[in-house]
């Protein structure tokens, strides 16, 4: 399968001026992730698995080490992609799927969802209608469709979040928790479209409360809690 | 800095502004100390720093209506050539009147208070060199209706207008002309916390639709965080650190910004 994502040696630490002092998040992690391969990360709170997807996504940079990313136009490093090579491929190749909507005041939820089509130029009325397709796919009730998320349950905007995050397909796909807040039908309707997309080719790495949920779709893991035992089992993941 | 990052290799656009060591001193005061900036086209740039810090100024550097004591300034636009701050002051305002809209904090600076707003923005037309009248007045109700002004006080001159309003009509002033890079200086300083949020939501659109380059200088974080794809951090004249916007608030990099995001309430 083509190697989507290289990392190596990757390392992070937070430089903390007012203490004087450096935090270490994580340290020489390095891992190979190819097309349709879905990665969890674990260990307990605060092991550096949030940060090490931000690093992925270049929202924190890099102590060392390097992130090669295979895009359409090539291999680039993204620990020192230059800043517009990182938001053309965060608009294109790159998705990040947190927990937390970014509503904006006036803009309904299927505009917000339309947005991510919109801007890789698809036609008003095409993104619109695939907007409301997955809207109804993540159970966001019709009448709420031209709303503002801003006025909507934490559930519901979770759902607006998801449809927006997942309609376009990605090469990568970075997942800090995506199932939190969700209900019974709306987390079904979350593994249906990584399934869905994995079986497209996105590679995944995913950070989850409880990887019960996505069991089904794990081929690894790895461990972020230091002297972590590399070869334990995926069936105790269970926080 | 703290890191260099390699030249852009994905995205072959060339960038549509490009200062370089920009410096100015007021007799012993340094005001800008070796500034610079890259701004692709479409993209937003922020400009943070407290005051004093020499953001205003050197916006007012990039509007050609204060001359450094060196540094290059370039745009890449059609038919202009060279470092702009040669320019002699009749061609810089003419570019500055076609090609740049400026909105300040301060509506005193940017309009004419006892004149109709509609007036204010015919009036960059005007220098643009548009003189039939119907045209003039359609093109300054759209821009008023673009920068969201309610038409049915497009004749109120700005100074029986909210400070909102007067934000508005100089933006409608600032866009009339569909300038290739808007500058704005902390547009929403003074306006109450609503006003602020609307006028921002308006800059927004604007900036989704018309993909309009932007370079916005303010102190208050969360504007630039609504707006801007990349952020400058500037300090006593000089720039201490540069990145995306989410990166230098997430993982600030030097000491003089972390004070900056941690001292968001």
């Amino acid at each position: 399968m083509t190697v989507i994502l290289e990392v190596r040696g990757l390392s992070k630490g937070f430089t903390m001026h007012h203490l004087g002092a450096c935090m270490a998040a994580f340290d020489d992690i390095s891992f190979t992730l190819r097309a349709g391969e879905f990665l969890l990360l674990k260990g307990r709170n605060g092991a550096g698995k949030s940060t090490l997807l931000r690093t992925l996504y270049r929202s924190y940079l890099a102590a060392s080490g390097s992130v090669l990313f295979h895009s359409a136009h090539g291999v680039i490093d993204l620990t020192r992609a230059a800043d517009v090579d990182v938001t053309f491929l965060r608009r294109t190749e790159i998705g990040f799927v947190t927990q937390f909507l970014t509503a904006r005041p006036r803009v309904s939820a299927e505009a917000l969802v339309a947005e991510p089509l919109r801007l890789a130029g698809t036609d008003a009325d095409d993104a619109l209608a695939q907007a409301r397709h997955w809207l109804g796919a993540f159970g966001v009730k019709r009448d709420l469709w031209p709303a503002y998320p801003t006025t909507f349950s934490g559930g519901e905007q979770q759902k607006v979040n998801l449809a927006r995050a997942l309609i376009l397909p990605r090469r990568l796909l970075l997942l800090d928790e995506p199932t939190a807040s969700l209900d019974a039908a709306a987390r079904a309707a979350l593994i249906d479209r990584l399934a869905e997309l994995k079986r497209q080719g996105t590679a995944m790495i995913g950070v989850f409360h409880h990887p019960g949920d996505v069991s089904a779709l794990i081929e690894r893991e790895i461990d972020l809690t230091p002297d972590a035992d590399p070869q334990e089992e995926r069936t105790d993941v269970a926080v | 800095m703290t890191q260099t990052l390699d030249a852009p290799r994905l995205v072959k656009t060339k960038p549509l502004l490009i200062a370089r060591n920009v410096s100015k001193t007021y007799g012993e005061v340094r005001a800008l100390c070796d500034v610079f900036a890259t701004v692709y086209p479409g993209e937003v740039l922020g400009i943070v720093g407290e005051s004093g810090s020499g953001k205003s100024t050197f916006l007012r550097c990039l509007n050609l209506e204060e001359m450094p004591d060196t540094g290059s300034y370039t745009l890449d636009l059609p038919d202009v050539q060279g470092n702009l701050f040669d320019l002699d002051r009749y061609a810089r305002r003419m570019l500055c009147a076609t090609r740049i809209g400026i909105v300040y904090q301060n509506p005193h600076l940017g309009l004419l208070m006892r004149h109709s707003s509609s007036g204010n923005v015919a009036e960059r037309l005007l220098v643009a060199g548009e003189r039939r009248f119907g045209v003039l007045r359609d093109k300054a109700e759209a821009a008023l209706d673009a920068s969201e002004f309610p038409l049915d006080r497009m004749d109120a001159p700005p100074i029986e207008l909210s400070g909102g309003m007067q934000q508005r009509v100089q933006l409608a002033k600032a866009i009339a002309l569909e300038p290739a890079l808007l500058l704005l200086d902390e547009p929403t300083t003074g306006l109450d916390v609503s006003v602020q949020a609307l006028v921002l939501d308006t800059l927004k659109r604007l900036q989704q639709d018309r993909r309009i380059t932007m370079v916005i200088v303010s102190h208050d974080l969360g504007v630039i965080r609504t707006l801007a794809d990349r952020v400058t951090v500037m300090r006593r004249g000089m720039v201490v650190e540069e990145g995306l916007a989410d990166q230098v608030f997430q993982d600030p990099q030097h000491a003089y910004t972390q004070q900056l995001v941690h001292a968001k309430l």
